[in-house]
């Protein structure tokens, strides 16, 4: 935000952006991202180290505690099957992160060829695969994810496919239109007339140009992938149970409200921070990646 | 947010009346490829929809005379046609579940359940949050501008199902002042349907008014800074008609241009809010078919939801020469 509001007071003034401010607007975007890295990084840490920092076993249950508040004993409480709270929000992690990096990963590794491929040869291909994006893109993600589930069934697994079948779209048509772009820049035509294989072309001139949208664009969708997946398993659909996993856990506390806020709180608060932490490195990588964003607001 | 408010191309072609023309012809064509992919989900979904519908204890001569009739030994290119002709006749078949026209289920039940829901959520986020970025954009660094990121923040770290069930906590369960679930139709009982709708319609809305708040203000400062905005005041007019008729003018086809882009997002939030508040909609349609496995019922789901989306991207795209007059010039 700091960044932004800068940039509009700058802006304003009618001054030209001297070096002293850009050079701010690079550490601003810095501290965003170093600030939802050093979250990112904390989640990380309770995901791989879970065993050696919860205090109890995720699926450990002991029904004489169930649904206990906030205490010495349990941090975070208890659920109704007497499970320690705590200690499946940091074994939830893992479930929220690998579903998150896992499907946008494999989203990436199909869509940007065939974006690579639409835009790079152009006519009949390009046509064929942009109006099979169209019609992938014209269901809404979430839809789409549940449909998947529903041919696939249930589990960890599959939500990491679902999620990334429908993220092969939007990335096909986001790398499409940036090789578009490079397309016609004056160097890839030069290295064509010299007579550098299309191999090259590609590897050499093409793909390091295009590289930093979809590193964005991937930041972004990590965070729509794990809200994807925890909304899958909150509507039954997604994770079984009982993996401690965030959706399921916001899910089972709804019914308790009224009785145990904390079984929905929580991981509510788990998954919020991570949310948070995501964008503002999302943002941080985009701010600093793309020197467009940083000329406007 | 910047990149969101760039104009996007969803069907564009050309301009004017050829523009609607080629913009109906893609439609057509994105239609066709949505109905062979929901035609390609009931035919990979796993089981056998004859013994579905026969139960458990049927003879093998019964199961061949439904085969039969059902069209299953057709081969699948005539199988999609005759699917897709009594789709576009409303014959959708008949849930096994609740013995119920799957047409009239989804369309005259469901779906103006999450119209409705949209509708109010979206109103909410407008009322709210084109105020709110206006504030932002004119008092920068204020409480109002703080605000403004703060909700937007918010909105992205909450997703509706978990807003949901917080609102649920403290305006239903701790306050009482809310209804937490059921559904009662505005258009039957007013009062009572936006009583019921009030929480939903707030979670929902949440989301948006934080995302319209930040067009509002990023598109307003770029606005601010236009020749014609001093032009306008150097004439004597009044601050507010300044940023309300000469500077808002401008920000609407950028708030337009979000509203459609984060269609998905809203469809996305309605079905989640559906869920966490009981609202027969289209996304507990869709949920609860999913977990009883009727995929007809589900592919009737996506079906909808993709006409709907179709059809609001093709509105999106016509409204932006309505909003620009730039955009009709070179048209005849």
């Amino acid at each position: 935000m700091a960044a932004e509001l800068t940039d509009a007071a700058a802006d304003s003034a009618g001054r030209p952006p001297n070096a002293a401010l850009r050079a701010w607007r690079l550490l601003s975007a810095q501290r965003k991202a170093m600030a939802g890295g050093g979250i990112v990084l904390a989640f990380v840490v309770m995901a791989v180290f879970a065993p050696w920092l919860a205090p109890y076993g995720p699926t450990e249950q002991n029904v004489m505690d169930a649904m206990q508040g906030p205490s010495a004993a349990h941090w975070a409480g208890t659920d109704s099957f007497g499970q320690d709270i705590l200690s499946r929000v940091f074994y939830g992690a893992r479930s929220a992160l690998w579903i998150g990096f896992a499907s946008v990963a494999l989203g990436m590794l199909a869509g940007v060829p065939l974006g690579v491929l639409a835009g790079l040869r152009g006519g009949r291909t390009e046509w064929g695969i942009m109006r099979l994006v169209d019609g992938l893109l014209a269901f809404p993600e979430l839809i789409m994810a549940m449909a998947f589930m529903a041919v696939l069934g249930l589990g960890m697994g599959n939500v990491v496919y679902a999620l990334a079948l429908s993220f092969v779209g939007p990335f096909a048509r986001m790398v499409r239109a940036d090789v578009l772009q490079v397309k016609s820049r004056p160097f890839v035509e030069a290295a064509r007339l010299m007579g550098v294989p299309e191999r090259d072309v590609i590897l050499r001139h093409v793909l390091p140009n295009i590289v930093s949208p979809i590193l964005i664009q991937a930041g972004m969708r990590v965070s729509i992938a794990i809200l994807l997946g925890s909304g899958l398993s909150f509507l039954g659909l997604g994770v079984v149970p009982p993996t401690p996993d965030w959706g399921l856990m916001i899910a089972e506390g709804r019914g308790f409200v009224s009785m145990a806020p904390w079984m929905s709180g929580m991981p509510g608060v788990a998954l919020a921070v991570l949310l948070v932490g995501l964008n503002l490195l999302a943002e941080g990588l985009r701010d600093a990646l793309d020197p467009r964003t940083r000329s406007r607001h | 947010m910047a990149s969101a408010v760039q104009p996007r191309a969803f069907f564009s072609t050309g301009t004017g009346f050829g523009r609607v023309l080629g913009g109906l012809a893609q439609t057509g064509l994105v239609l066709w490829v949505v109905s062979v992919v929901s035609f390609g989900f009931l035919k990979l979904s796993p089981g056998d929809p004859v013994t579905v519908m026969l139960g458990s204890d049927f003879s093998w001569d019964s199961y061949d005379k439904l085969y039969h009739d059902l069209g299953l030994d057709l081969p699948l290119p005539l199988q999609y046609w005759h699917w897709l002709s009594r789709f576009v006749q409303g014959d959708w078949g008949t849930s096994y579940v609740s013995q119920q026209d799957i047409f009239e289920q989804a369309v005259l039940q469901a779906l103006p359940v999450t119209l409705t829901l949209a509708g109010l959520s979206l109103l909410i986020a407008l009322v709210v949050g084109i105020p709110l970025g206006v504030l932002a954009a004119v008092r920068r660094n204020s409480w109002a501008d703080l605000a403004a990121s703060a909700v937007a923040i918010g909105g992205n770290a909450f997703p509706s199902f978990y807003l949901g069930v917080v609102l649920i906590w403290i305006f239903g369960v701790t306050l009482g002042w809310f209804p937490t679930m059921g559904f009662v139709a505005p258009w039957e009982d007013l009062g009572q349907g936006l009583w019921h709708l009030a929480l939903p319609a707030l979670t929902l809305g949440a989301w948006y008014v934080g995302l319209i708040a930040a067009v509002t203000r990023s598109s307003l400062l770029e606005v601010l800074e236009q020749p014609y905005m001093d032009a306008a005041r150097a004439r004597g007019e009044p601050e507010w008609r300044v940023i309300w008729l000469h500077g808002m003018r401008n920000v609407l086809m950028p708030l337009v241009t979000v509203i459609g882009l984060q269609l998905g997002g809203m469809l996305r939030g309605a079905v989640m809010t559906e869920v966490v508040f009981t609202l027969p909609g289209l996304g507990m349609m869709i949920t609860s078919a999913v977990q009883t496995r009727e995929y007809i019922v589900v592919q009737a789901g996506i079906m909808i939801t993709a006409l709907l989306f179709i059809l609001v991207n093709f509105l999106v795209d016509q409204t932006y020469s309505i909003l620009d007059p730039r955009l009709r010039k070179n048209g005849r």
